[in-house]
């Protein structure tokens, strides 16, 4: 069989189309004009942001929602640097992602040429991997290899580097059936041995509770965790990128930990004797000081990345592999037997009743209360955050119940990430009601994309808390700067609903609460890209708290 | 402590960043490193010694696991394992000195490789206590210039380090 001749241009795109990329999000330029010219004819769905770094958090949240690998694209130097905050998040919550970026042409590399950045070395340490394209007939291999690279294993982001010469040579294509690396073998099935231990130490326990993350829900271990922990009857705590992974109303959930954690869920923790962690990496919002986390536990350590065993807390059973795989296996040893976790339960039940997460239910509008009535009216929605207030609350007041129905920047903390994660998450989940919850500062990180909303037909719904602060960090100045408010006041900063409305998008707003769920029906009827305004109590705080370096059952209330 | 690590790599362009940027930026320390082809011409293998308690050492090797270059990790014990450094050492002569630098030379089996009118080069391989030794001894005629090449190091006997595994 002859092999087919085409461009290095078409043979990208022929890449993309082996792996079953639907869409890509991206912006043109100079070096990757020649692949621009072919996605003009390709049948595959080109989204056009108004900012590279959108184009990254898009294809996050389209990664994210679906679990398939989620696809950007920009041009060199400034394009491909405006990807960088958008690559770093995916690495530091583990997302699937392929970044493809246009490079000047070989021959000029090194010479500080018009939009040359050495995007790869800047990448380095924020991708999984990345390659340099520098022989075209590389390219099918390439893609291939970074494909396979970003969704299997511990996932992330891979970034391809294309000069644009080679973006314009001839090849021979032929896509490679399978990879080819010596470095890189993920194991998947946890060691047999080791998931013995675990079941006797948790047949043992009295006071188990499971510590879950992210992991859970890019392993799609969500069904074997509830069995696991209905069959044990553990309590299960959340990270905030665990949040959706187990139901927010099931009897067993005590809701996220750590610093803005429920005090039942960080008491449980310290006072437990067992901490079965699945897909986190104990991060230090999680453990606060870590000398004094769950002192009284022995540890199960459950993840794919053999790395992340041991590097913060010491671990007394590790097991490498896939949530999934050993979730099951556990089960198969825990299934029969009896566990004596019925004080535990009940003394974590009382916990909950005493200790409810609340807050001021009076006249004013505060923003828990939006955050309620979005989880009344739009129960099956997913919701997209951006980074602070809005972010806790969104964690702290949704009833979650599926897996993937809440997407955030959780370690890295990107602010500007919840807007155009949510349209890669509405492009990724058509049917689906998105919803980013946002703060007036977050939100306007990256509120031009409006226009690609408007333009591409991507009815995401912006739920602005708008109290005219940055707030988080205005709650730190009070609590911990003697109310010295430097530069987190943006007040009037723009009339949120003339400014969706100059996008040609819905603007809505609520300065009652009376008027809240008439705006969110509204917001959701209308069927069209939407900002909501929520003039919310401008110094309302994100309660509990743990301060930073404090144990987590050190915990302070904010009223 | 100090702990001598054995990398399998791909042998490409930018795999010694790679592995140079993981050491800086998770704050580990390198103290010496070499590298070189392998016996397969696709591969290269360095040698890292690096400091820090066996903690360090771990996520070390976790680490350099987990960059896509790397073929496979081994720690090399100090103990059981032949360890080299090879340096090149000018020392300044005249003709009263020449004759003792050449006797030291001598006692510690190292080479002079090139004798010039006011200096000579000692070529020296040995372990890291061994070329300190002989730098110590020769400083007292005036050392011009030295280089040091990073340490390499093999397991003894049987053990191997290979590609095939991992």
């Amino acid at each position: 069989m002859t092999k087919p001749k085409m461009s290095g241009a078409k043979a990208i795109i022929e890449s993309l189309r082996r792996e079953n990329v639907e869409v890509i999000f991206g912006y043109p330029g100079g070096a990757v004009l020649p692949l621009y010219d072919e996605i003009y004819d390709a049948d595959i769905r080109h989204i056009l942001v108004r900012h590279e770094q959108a184009a990254a958090h898009a294809a996050d949240g389209y990664a994210r929602a679906t679990g398939k690998a989620g696809v950007c694209v920009a041009t060199s130097g400034p394009g491909a640097t405006n990807l960088v905050t958008g690559i770093a998040t995916a690495y530091m919550d583990s997302v699937p992602m392929v970044a493809i970026t246009g490079q000047v042409p070989r021959s000029l590399i090194g010479y500080d040429a018009f939009q040359e950045a050495n995007i790869t070395g800047i990448t380095l340490p924020i991708t999984k991997h990345n390659y340099l394209v520098q022989d075209t007939k590389d390219i099918p291999r390439i893609f291939k290899e970074a494909f396979y690279i970003a969704q299997t294993g511990r996932p992330g982001p891979v970034l391809i580097d294309i000069p644009k010469d080679t973006q314009v040579e001839t090849i021979e294509f032929e896509y490679p059936q399978e990879v080819k690396l010596r470095g890189y073998k993920p194991t998947y099935t946890g060691n047999e041995q080791q998931v013995k231990k675990a079941a006797s130490l948790i047949l043992k326990s009295e006071k188990p509770i499971f510590y879950v993350g992210g992991g859970i829900i890019f392993s799609n271990a969500a069904e074997e965790l509830r069995e696991l922990a209905e069959c044990i009857m553990a309590p299960v705590t959340t990270t905030l990128m665990g949040m959706s992974a187990f139901p927010t109303a099931h009897p067993l959930s005590v809701g996220m930990l750590g610093m803005h954690g429920t005090r039942y869920a960080n008491y449980a923790v310290q006072e437990s004797d067992l901490i079965i962690a699945v897909g986190v990496r104990f991060d230090d919002r999680v453990t606060g000081k870590i000398s004094a986390f769950a002192p009284n536990a022995k540890i199960i350590h459950i993840d794919i990345d053999p790395a992340e065993i041991g590097k913060n807390v010491r671990v007394d059973v590790p097991i490498v592999g896939d949530a999934k795989n050993i979730l099951k296996s556990l089960l198969k040893f825990v299934k029969q037997e009896q566990v004596k976790t019925e004080a535990w339960t009940k003394k974590i039940a009382a916990w909950k009743k005493e200790y409810p997460l609340t807050y001021k239910k009076d006249n004013l509008l505060r923003p828990q209360f939006v955050v309620e009535q979005i989880s009344e009216i739009c129960p099956d929605a997913i919701i997209v955050t951006e980074v602070g207030q809005n972010q806790m609350w969104a964690a702290q007041f949704f009833n979650y119940k599926n897996p993937r129905t809440f997407i955030s920047s959780g370690g890295l903390g990107t602010m500007g990430y919840g807007f155009p994660a949510a349209m890669g998450v509405k492009v990724g989940k058509p049917e689906s009601t998105v919803i980013d919850i946002a703060g007036d500062g977050s939100f306007q990180m990256n509120s031009q994309e409006l226009a690609t909303v408007v333009q591409e037909d991507i009815p995401v719904i912006v739920a602005v808390l708008n109290n005219g602060f940055l707030g988080m960090v205005r709650q730190w100045q009070e609590l911990f700067f003697n109310r010295r408010f430097s530069s987190t006041c943006i007040e009037n900063s723009v009339d949120f609903v003339k400014l969706a409305e100059a996008y040609g998008a819905l603007g809505l707003r609520a300065k009652k609460k009376g008027d809240v769920k008439d705006v969110i029906k509204e917001a959701v009827k209308s069927g069209r890209p939407t900002v909501i305004d929520f003039v919310v109590e401008r110094e309302e705080n994100v309660s509990p708290m743990v301060p930073a370096g404090a144990a987590i059952n050190e915990i302070l209330d904010m009223e | 402590m100090k702990h001598t690590v054995a990398v399998l790599v791909e042998n490409k362009p930018g795999v010694l960043t790679r592995v140079a940027g993981l050491f800086s930026r998770r704050g580990f320390n390198i103290e010496s490193l070499a590298v070189g082809v392998t016996e397969n011409a696709d591969t290269s293998r360095m040698t890292i010694v690096v400091s820090g308690d066996d903690n360090v050492l771990e996520q070390v090797m976790k680490q350099l696991n987990k960059l896509i270059d790397v073929i496979r990790v081994s720690d090399i014990p100090q103990e059981d394992s032949v360890n080299r450094e090879l340096a090149l050492i000018k020392v300044g002569v005249d003709s009263n000195t020449r004759a003792e630098v050449m006797q030291i030379v001598d006692i510690f089996r190292a080479k002079i490789v090139d004798v010039g009118v006011k200096s000579l080069i000692v070529e020296v391989t040995g372990d890291e206590s061994k070329i300190n030794a002989i730098e110590q001894l020769l400083r007292q005629f005036g050392v011009k210039e030295m280089v040091r090449a990073g340490k390499v190091a093999m397991n003894r006997g049987a053990k191997v380090v290979q590609s095939e595994k991992k």
